[in-house]
């Protein structure tokens, strides 16, 4: 059978392929396709991984388990564990299936040291795979931190002119994060005594020690993905990073700031969850709308997009902690489509900053005359990204909106400004950039999209129509996930909302319905 | 009972988009040459048709059914599906819908086929009709789908057509400002009706309108609830259909092309917001204190809106403000419990505004794209077709007796006076309203098609349109006295309003309660309200055929210069909305770059002072190091010394 070496070799064919990349004879373009055929078998793996998925099981799917090594206070070796569930099986997929397009899209913009280039990137891909796959807490983290450098390389090689300090802040901040994630991955695994995901979910903890964790890994976690007030050093990165890292980064590596906060913050920690709750929702709803706001007074294309990233990541928070499946739902599905939306979007920027190579918004204007498919593909993209009903962004949003009315309809209106402010920046992106007169005579003769350029964009444009009009098999798939990690919110909620209001006066005794 | 293949009449024009999407994008490849017209035309005129003859056939299926019975369904396959909630995609016609998708697709390949003779030579031909069937496939979602959740799929994507649309002609900054506020605004609106959405789902489990409809008569809302969720779904309403407060974008929405303004913003999608009050009924019936809220916000718009329309000089804006004040005149109806008039004034309308548009279209075709009314003049013996089926359609909305406008309106206006409680002073809104009407349409035909030019002949001469635009206009000027037909007065003859009967007969006994009234008390403010129209369209006509009257609306002296500025709404809108908020993001943006990434650099700055203390100690001198540890050793040897004693 497939099903068991299947995520193994999806970590292993990224990183044998940058080696391979990085010793091979051939010269550019040779080790382009070389790059791409590996990131293409293992983003088939992916679709085989996202196609043999069953809904109909709970837990971890094509598992795998090695020994690793055994670490003194564990009673457990650590394992080289890997396994999919509704969590993590569509972010796995998404993964593997961004590379290629991105190393597609590349030649536009990364002209020198290609070769370390697509070391890098094949490197960053089995490290995000990793993270997603992996079901031992230090594998996790070792992927986690895997995924971390090359970006660094990334950005600071290939990057705009403020490479250096937006590289160094990014691997900073990070690492700030990771470090007290580490502090408190090292506390549950001493005090578990097992560092096996899955075992860890159903350990039930001392709540103590759940509110411990939660709160260092939480932290973690919130820089990555990353919610306000630790969102400063998304927009330099994304302006700085070449046109690949920025897709990356918001397509995946955000995602596993909310996948971390889904996993272990809801599923393995769900009594410090749900303390910190509240003011999680508020940092959520707070930043939709700071986001969306930020967004609207930017002057640079790619600023814009990497500011509305903060409100977009603002609903999947909202919905991670809503406290109910359907919120949750959306939650997963919204990390997603951000992913989708959001990476093409940043595409698009590197398209026109390879024909002009600049980025200010009132360097365009009347591209809808002058280069029509890229407007027809910037206006779906909008589309998608304000949640036009029929668009991916529609379904993740309604879910989560409708899934945070149950318990708090306060920050769900509040978080729905978001869907009015997210028209007005995005829709002002398309009035400044698509319509109006054509202001500067270089966009006279802007050379038509590439097909390479059509190679990286028409997947993900087709994606938004897919999700948007028949999302079944996404959802599905996330159904027995958020369903048991709702479940096993619910006991705790409870508890938290009898502590917090008066025990409510017995019920008065419901007559037996008559017989007739 | 079943009928999947009702499916058809939302998809043959979603078909016709994309084949036209695909013309379009082959026309633009090819790198110029004449836009693929003929077929473009054939596509988009001849899905629409389609759909209409599906939609007939769904009509005669419904006739043949018991009138208790009439439901035609089609589930086609989930759409959302997760945690508590799941939304398929599935259709329902009942009489109530059946009516909109009869005027919809109809009205809707009228002018379709207008359009091919209005659009001649763009260049964007068969992009316009991709757009022009992706509006009449979505707006058949928004009527024909069975949930909250589908209609709202349908709300939006007119929405977006109409995004599309009015900034058509993009190059022009102003059309895609105009494009950008229709959107923005609307989403507006939106965000009431999400949250309305989400109220009534937590209560009811469903988004389907017969759940929520049912629960509302079980009393299964909480009273409180049911209003807050009411008055949230009026605020979507007011948006797509352009009440007090959101009404501004529907002005600007006549940057669009004429027939586009003639489907879009004044028969079909404007009025989706009286469909879905309408849809509710029993829901808005039983919500305590909404009905009230939506009639006296309609008759202050039907009034507000008069006022502006008799002091406009662009013919299609004064047809803008009309259909803004006539849709407050639905709104008053639903207000009063009068569902089934507020559907009838909506389908005549449909007729008569639609008519009116295609004639300003005509007109403004014959002007080579003039649209200010004092730059015309004396055009009844140039365009002879356009100006007699445009009377027809001013006498329909002015309310002259016998056309179908009259009917309509005189029965809002009757219904609401009969309504008890504030009737009266609903009544004495609506019928100064209908007066200001008559007389702006007075005003509109004489500056248009009277009087002598006031254009220059020399350059111009204005021609009649070719038999494609004139058709249609032809049909809706019979429906627009035909129309008069589906409900007379005095129960004489009221066809519409037995077939809506069973949809919305118990929502308006239980909203109407007993207000009953006498038929002398009806004939009483007929004649009343046909004598007010009819002399007010005379002196309006009579007074601005003898003085265009252009000094009135001048901005600093004119008589109606309020008026004509749209009593400055817009203008207060920019200077307490528009730039404070513009300035609010600015701050928060210096805000972010200031403080909070300032901390962050902080941080950074003063970890890295306090290493460089401690860099310090490591200068590398030997006599440093030499100082140091005899400093660590006196302490040591102090801290032994002191430690043992």
């Amino acid at each position: 059978m497939f099903r068991e070496p299947l995520l193994p070799w999806m970590v292993f064919l990224p990183l044998a392929g940058a080696f391979t990349v990085l010793f091979s004879p051939l010269r550019e373009t040779g080790l382009r396709r070389l790059a791409l055929l590996f990131s293409g078998v293992t983003a088939v793996l992916g679709a085989v991984a996202f196609a043999a998925f069953s809904p109909e099981l709970s837990g971890f799917q094509f598992r795998f388990e090695q020994d690793w090594f055994t670490l003194p206070g564990l009673d457990a070796p650590l394992r080289l564990a890997l396994g999919l569930d509704g969590l993590s099986v569509l972010l796995l997929a998404l993964s593997a299936f961004l590379m290629p397009l991105i190393l597609v899209s590349a030649p536009g913009h990364i002209r020198h040291r290609v070769r370390e280039f697509l070391f890098w990137a094949l490197l960053m891909e089995a490290g995000m795979i990793g993270v997603f796959a992996a079901t031992d807490l230090v594998l996790f983290y070792f992927f986690w931190e895997l995924s971390l450098i090359p970006l660094y390389f990334l950005v600071g090689i290939w990057g705009g002119p403020n490479r250096i300090y937006a590289s160094l802040k990014f691997v900073l901040y990070t690492l700030a994060g990771s470090l007290v994630l580490l502090v408190g991955l090292i506390r549950v695994a001493l005090e578990a005594g097992t560092t096996d995901i899955g075992r860890l979910i159903e350990a039930d903890l001392d709540p103590g020690l759940q509110r411990f964790a939660f709160a260092c890994f939480a932290l973690g976690f919130l820089i990555k993905v990353p919610v306000l007030p630790f969102h400063t050093w998304l927009p330099d990165a994304h302006v700085q990073a070449p046109t690949g890292g920025s897709v990356v980064l918001a397509g995946v590596m955000l995602k596993m700031g909310t996948y971390g906060l889904m996993r272990f913050g809801l599923q393995a920690f769900p009594a410090g969850a749900v303390d910190w709750a509240p003011w999680l929702l508020l940092l959520g709803a707070a930043g939709i709308v700071y986001g969306s706001l930020l967004a609207w007074a930017q002057s640079d294309i790619k600023k814009l997009v990497a500011y509305s990233s903060v409100g977009h990541l603002g609903f999947v928070v909202l919905g991670t902690f809503a406290g109910n499946a359907t919120a949750l739902q959306g939650a997963v599905l919204q990390g997603v489509n951000h992913g989708i939306s959001t990476g093409a979007l940043f595409l698009l920027v590197g398209v026109l900053y390879d024909r002009r190579h600049t980025r200010a918004m009132d360097a365009f204007g009347g591209l809808a005359r002058t280069f029509p498919a890229f407007a027809f593909l910037l206006v779906l993209t909008s589309l998608a990204s304000v949640g036009l009903p029929g668009t991916n962004g529609f379904v993740g949003e309604f879910l989560i909106l409708m899934g945070t009315f149950e318990q708090h309809p306060w920050l769900a209106a509040l978080a729905g400004l978001g869907v009015v402010l997210g028209a007005v920046y995005m829709l002002g992106l398309c009035r400044e950039v698509l319509f109006g007169p054509v202001t500067h005579e270089a966009n006279r003769r802007l050379e038509p999209l590439r097909p390479r350029e059509w190679a990286a964009l028409a997947p993900l444009a087709a994606l938004m129509l897919w999700i948007g009009l028949y999302p079944s098999p996404f959802l599905e798939r996330t159904r027995f996930a958020c369903f048991e990690t709702a479940e096993r919110l619910a006991p705790w909620l409870e508890r938290a909302g009898e502590e917090a209001r008066p025990p409510a006066p017995a019920l008065p005794a419901t007559p037996e319905p008559e017989l007739r | 009972m079943d009928a999947p293949w009702i499916w058809l009449i939302p998809l043959l024009p979603l078909a016709g988009a994309a084949a036209n999407g695909l013309l379009h994008a082959r026309f633009l490849g090819a790198g110029g040459g004449a836009a693929p017209e003929r077929r473009a035309s054939w596509l988009g005129v001849g899905s629409v048709a389609l759909s209409f003859g599906v939609c007939l056939a769904a009509f005669l299926r419904l006739l043949a059914l018991d009138p208790e019975q009439r439901v035609l369904r089609a589930s086609l396959a989930p759409w959302i599906s997760a945690g508590q909630i799941d939304v398929a995609w599935s259709l329902a016609i009942d009489p109530l819908n059946a009516a909109m998708m009869l005027v919809v697709t109809g009205v809707g390949a009228l002018i379709h086929l207008y359009s091919t003779g209005y659009m001649h030579g763009d260049r964007g031909f068969a992009k316009y009709f991709a757009y022009l069937n992706l509006f009449v496939a979505m707006m058949l979602m928004l009527i024909l789908s069975d949930s909250l959740v589908g209609l709202f799929l349908g709300w939006e994507g007119v929405g977006l057509c109409s995004y599309l649309l009015i900034g058509f002609w993009y190059d022009d900054g102003e059309k895609a400002d105009a494009a950008r506020k229709a959107f923005v605004v609307n989403r507006i609106g939106d965000l009431g009706f999400l949250i309305g959405m989400g109220l009534l789902f937590w209560q009811t489990g469903s988004f389907s309108f017969e759940a929520v409809n049912d629960a509302a008569r079980s009393g299964g809302i909480p009273s409180g609830l049911a209003t807050v969720a009411g008055l949230m779904l009026f605020l979507g309403c007011c948006g797509k259909s352009a009440q007090i407060p959101l009404y501004v974008w529907l002005p600007d929405a006549m940057a669009g092309p004429t027939p586009v303004s003639a489907l879009i913003h004044a028969a079909t999608m404007v009025t989706s917001g009286i469909y879905l009050v309408a849809r509710l009924a029993d829901f808005f019936t039983f919500a305590p204190g909404v009905l009230p809220v939506i009639g006296a916000v309609g008759a202050a718009t039907a009034l507000f809106a008069a006022t502006i329309g008799l002091a406009q000089r662009d013919i299609k804006k004064v047809l803008a403000y009309s259909t803004v004040s006539q849709l407050g005149y639905m709104f008053l109806a639903l207000g009063v419990g009068a569902f089934g008039a507020a559907l009838y004034h909506l389908i005549t309308h449909a007729f008569f505004k639609a008519l009116l548009f295609l004639g300003a279209g005509s007109v403004i075709h014959a002007m080579h794209h003039e649209q200010d009314m004092f730059r015309m003049g004396g055009l009844r013996d140039r365009i002879p077709v356009t100006f007699r089926t445009m009377t027809v359609g001013a006498f329909a909305l002015a309310g002259v007796p016998l056309f179908s406008g009259f009917f309509s309106k005189d029965e809002i206006l009757f219904l609401s006076a009969a309504s008890g409680g504030g009737g009266w002073l609903l009544w004495a809104v609506g019928l100064t309203g209908a007066v200001l009407t008559a007389a702006y349409t007075g005003r509109l035909l004489a500056l248009t098609f009277f009087g002598g030019p006031r254009y220059d002949t020399r350059k111009l001469t204005p021609h009649e349109s070719p038999a494609s635009m004139l058709t249609p206009l032809r049909v809706l000027a019979f429906l627009s006295v035909a129309g008069g037909l589906l409900g007379l007065p005095f129960h004489l003859f009221t066809p519409l309003h037995d077939w809506l009967h069973p949809v919305l007969g118990g929502a308006e006994a239980a909203a109407r309660g007993e207000a009953q009234a006498s038929a002398a008390l009806e004939a009483v403010l007929m004649l009343l309200g046909g004598g007010a129209a009819v002399a007010s369209l005379y002196l309006g006509w009579k007074r601005f055929v003898q003085d265009p009257g252009e000094g009135l609306l001048d901005p600093r002296r004119g008589a109606l210069r309020h008026p004509a500025a749209a009593w400055h709404v817009d203008a207060f809108y920019t200077a307490f909305v528009v730039v404070p908020l513009k300035l609010f993001a600015a701050v928060c943006a210096a805000f972010d770059l200031l403080v909070v990434d300032g901390a962050v650099n902080f941080l950074a700055w003063r970890s890295r002072e306090s290493a460089e203390g401690v860099r310090s100690l490591q200068s590398g001198g030997a006599p440093e190091y030499a100082l140091w540890m005899a400093a660590g050793a006196v302490v040591l040897v102090a801290g032994l010394v002191f430690g043992a004693l």
